[in-house]
């Protein structure tokens, strides 16, 4: 703790303050002892201001808001003081607390995919608060819902009334959580992640709709997260936390642009940012042979077939090529939808191109027979997106890491795969005590090294990262982009890494491909992507990756491009961007784009390039 | 939905075939025939008998000869009960025995969902120590031993009830066997539905309902209690299976005219219309309960529900 009392800046003691906590400690009672989750925790948050509450995973964020609102397990002690509005939330009983839940305070969870009753359609989900709190008649409160949906801006709120949760994209489903949660117009919102789950475009709108409703609203609202650049947009005051503490606090421009503590200091240093210097030189590889080439490939996937009835084919990738050199690294983004882990699997063949040609040092691995496939398999590996539904939970660590050696190094014996798996896992920075513990027992940063030490025991050529950091918080995102770094320079392999995130890619890649409903929109060197994107869809995926700025943020966020990709079943005529492009002429309608040339090694599908 | 579920059980003739096909098979894989018992019949006398029957026929015309029959609904002869068909034999039985069975299953369901549902609600306490130690006993115990203890209890003991008999259907004489069916089925339900049940309370969009300020009933009843049905639905089908087992059991030791030794019998006897018809009628009645769960499930969770 330092030694300046956290709430040093002086705010007066008006009705204006909705919330204030006063040494708020919770501690959970388990088998193995009493665990401190958060302890002398003191915090305000005043009408119309967005308090950011930021830290890692684990820090004591979400356990100290659940903590308020009598929503942990039965197992935790609550200890400290926490007025709301006049009221003493942690002595209030349960009835009480249950009256305020929903009506006063307002809160959105992380996860809108699982947050929705999966049964109960949205028109429901969203009335019944009204009725439950607000006693209005079930007409009157879907009358009222559907104002609500209208109001956090879902598309078609009439249609979407009736439809169930999973029936929804996951920025609709959030939208829908905050329509609950402002349903009776509370005095307090609290946003629990709201943001992390969600494609970098849909973060930015649902950020922009934070800051909206915190505008037009006038409530008082907190925002916990794990990244500072969404902080930026919408906090005026932060709060950093870290192991159950409190360790800095301030106005929003101050952490941000001068932050006091080191452990701050660190947090900003390494946020996230789309900097000129931050990005990675393209190495002079005109010597380096061509490793991996995609020739116009192409997935295809038919939907709904049945017994009874026709198969539709949805084309999730269409006509991809591009070329990769030796040790160089690509990266592929886009929004979800767009075809990318798609394509990473395609690479590899685990799934079969409907057409095209990939072809990894010569040899066109469609055509080849299994058997020289599996061997090539061992210069080809992959990491996935989930960490933990990646590695088998029955195994250990030494065992899973060991296990591409079983397969691809079978003249190796039990003692010498041993030191093989020490020295992988001492790789990617785990120590190697870590060997005989289970995957469920590590940290979601572990994982997915452990996930990296496995593919890479094997000494491959081509590395394809399938999202590997999206389901991380953004240190440990750093930190394993960092190790991918690392491992690409002192291996010199070849890297695919596909991301949402543009900022991330910065870091690690010389070229990037952008890809939207399947189909390439650009490929350019990384340098002059990032300095001058000239697809506006790529102009689009750089203005929303949101930067911890908070002179630029707010504005960037204003601009954040509406609307979700269409359905890739049905994909629009012309240019596929055209629905959401800000410049989209009729032309763009009529004729696909050519995928043209556009100097200085950059390649560009749209009508407009050469003008905009 | 209707057209869903008519396309469904218009799906269901394909699998049946497929059930008739393999059990066909399978009966007349086992070694030995219908009237190998019989020691004294001279050869001759077997031979009229097979060409009687039309056993003498090559394997696939009587495969053929059979599902002519089975489009009208016959069943063939029976070759153990040779006055009797098939048919006859299974049409007064078959009342009896699902009488029993539903019965049995529906009791099944009262019982053990609202158990369930009470043991999650207070779990950890007293009602729920007892109720589980009470679901272990009664899905351990098997039914020929509760069903004779029943018997002696109620029957002898206290003279509530008879103690075997069916006297078409008096509701006195189905309570026994009905319970002694029941009771393990009921457990298990139990069993299930406080399981998932816990694990939908603990689920993600629970906690979200109750951040809303909805109270535990509503939460209970409107958010938690329709996911946390669906183990119990689709044990529905396996429940089935396990009553028309039980059935020759509990059919012997209540003295009830349904079906259950048939199977049994028919399967010693190398009776293959009997096995035969028996295996048709409850394979139907097995997928017809399989889609009503499915159904059942559509309805509980929309994200399996098609078109
Ligand atoms: S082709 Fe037209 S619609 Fe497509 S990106 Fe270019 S300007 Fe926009």
């Amino acid at each position: 703790m330092r030694s300046i009392p956290v709430n040093a800046e002086v705010t007066p003691q008006g009705p204006a303050q909705v919330l204030r906590l006063c040494g708020l400690a919770v501690s959970f009672t388990t088998p193995a002892g009493v665990v401190c989750a958060a302890s002398d925790v003191s915090l305000q948050v005043a009408r119309g201001e967005c308090l950011g509450v930021v830290g890692e995973s684990g820090a004591g964020k979400s356990v100290s808001f659940l903590a308020l609102l009598g929503l942990l397990p039965p197992n935790a002690r609550v200890q400290g003081a926490a007025q709301f509005c006049g009221t003493e939330l942690l002595r209030a009983g349960p009835r009480a607390l249950e009256r305020l839940r929903g009506a006063a305070i307002g809160m959105v969870f992380q996860d809108p995919m699982t947050s929705l009753t999966p049964h109960l359609r949205i028109g429901e989900q969203i009335a019944e608060v009204l009725v439950h709190h607000r006693k209005l008649s079930w007409a009157a409160a879907r009358a009222r819902a559907q104002q609500l949906l209208t109001r956090v801006h879902v598309t078609d709120p009439a249609h979407r009334m009736a439809q169930y949760p999973h029936e929804l994209s996951g920025g609709m489903r959030q939208r829908v959580m905050i329509a609950i949660a402002l349903a009776c117009e509370p005095q307090l919102l609290i946003a629990d992640e709201p943001t992390t789950s969600l494609d970098v475009t849909i973060q930015a709108q649902i950020l922009a709709l934070l800051a909206e409703l915190k505008r037009e609203q006038g409530m008082a609202m907190v925002l916990i997260t794990h990244d500072l650049g969404a902080v930026a947009g919408v906090a005026d005051r932060v709060a950093v936390m870290r192991g159950g503490r409190v360790i800095e606090t301030g106005a929003v421009a101050a952490i941000l642009n001068a932050p006091h503590d080191p452990y701050t200091q660190a947090l900003v240093r390494n946020a996230p940012r789309l900097t000129a210097s931050a990005g990675v030189t393209q190495a002079a590889r005109g010597q380096e042979a061509v490793a991996l080439t995609l020739t116009d490939v192409s997935v295809e996937f038919s939907v709904g077939a049945r017994w009874f009835g026709r198969a539709a084919a949805l084309s999730a990738v269409n006509a991809v090529s591009f070329e990769l050199r030796a040790g160089e690294s690509l990266g592929v983004v886009g929004e979800s939808g767009a075809g990318k882990s798609t394509l990473a699997r395609a690479v590899l063949q685990l799934l079969k191109p409907s057409s095209g040609r990939v072809v990894w040092m010569g040899a066109a691995l469609g055509e080849l027979p299994a058997g020289e496939l599996r061997a090539l398999r061992r210069d080809l590996q992959i990491i996935f997106q989930d960490p933990l539904a990646s590695l088998d939970p029955r195994r250990t660590v030494g065992e899973i890491v060991a296990e591409p050696l079983r397969v691809h190094a079978p003249e190796l014996d039990a003692p010498a795969r041993g030191l093989e798996v020490d020295a992988a896992l001492r790789r990617v920075g785990l120590p190697a005590t870590l060997a005989g513990r289970y995957p469920h027992e590590l940290s979601g940063g572990e994982c997915q090294r452990v996930g990296i030490a496995r593919a890479m025991i094997v000494k491959p050529r081509l590395l394809v990262c399938d999202e590997p950091v999206s389901a991380l918080d953004t240190p440990t995102q750093q930190q394993i982009v960092t190790l991918l770094a690392q491992l690409q320079c002192e291996s010199g392999l070849s890297l695919v890494f596909v991301s949402h995130n543009l900022a991330l890619v910065q870091r690690l890649c010389e070229r990037v491909l952008v890809l939207y409903l399947g189909r390439m929109m650009e490929l350019a060197p990384a340098q002059s992507l990032y300095a001058r994107p000239l697809h506006p869809y790529t102009r689009e995926l750089l203005s929303a990756v949101p930067l911890p700025d908070p002179q630029l943020q707010p504005a960037r966020l204003a601009r954040a491009l509406p609307g979700e990709p269409p359905s890739p079943l049905n994909p629009p005529s012309g240019c596929v961007y055209r629905t959401r492009c800000p410049h989209a002429v009729a032309v763009c309608q009529q004729r696909v784009p050519a995928w043209e040339l556009a100097g200085g090694d950059r390649q560009v599908a749209c009508h407009r390039w050469r003008e905009l | 939905m209707l057209r869903y579920a008519l396309r469904r059980l218009g799906g269901l003739i394909p699998t049946l075939l497929v059930i008739v096909t393999v059990s066909f098979c399978i009966v007349r894989l086992a070694p030995g025939g219908p009237f190998d018992q019989e020691q004294t019949l001279t050869p001759a006398v077997r031979a009229n008998l097979d060409h009687l029957y039309g056993l003498d026929q090559p394997l696939a015309a009587q495969y053929l000869h059979y599902l002519g029959g089975l489009l009208h609904g016959d069943f063939g002869p029976s070759l153990s009960q040779r006055d009797f068909t098939v048919t006859e034999l299974i049409g007064q039985g078959l009342p009896v025995s699902i009488t029993v069975g539903l019965l049995a299953i529906l009791l099944a369901l009262v019982i053990g969902i609202p158990a369930g549902i009470a043991a999650a609600t207070w779990r950890n306490q007293g009602a729920d120590h007892g109720l589980t130690l009470f679901a272990a006993l009664a899905v351990a115990l098997p039914s020929f031993v509760t069903g004779p203890l029943f018997a002696l209890v109620f029957g002898l003991a206290l003279h509530w009830l008879p103690v075997a008999g069916w006297e078409r259907g008096a509701p006195r004489y189905l309570v026994l066997p009905v319970l002694t069916l029941a009771l393990p089925v009921a457990a298990y339900l139990a069993r299930l539905t406080r399981a998932s049940l816990l694990e939908v309370l603990r689920s993600p969009w629970i906690r979200s309902a109750r951040a809303r300020g909805l109270g535990g009933t509503r939460v209970l009843w409107r958010h938690a209690l329709r996911p946390a049905l669906l183990p119990a639905v689709s044990y529905l089908g396996p429940a089935l299976a396990y009553v028309v087992t039980g059935s020759l059991v509990v059919e012997t030791v209540f003295g009830l005219p349904g079906t259950g030794r048939y199977l049994v019998q028919g399967a010693i006897d190398r009776d293959y219309p009997l096995v035969m018809g028996m295996i048709v009628v409850y394979g139907a009645l097995l997928l017809l309960f399989n889609l009503i769960a499915d159904l059942l499930y559509g309805w509980l969770d929309p994200r399996v529900r098609h078109e």
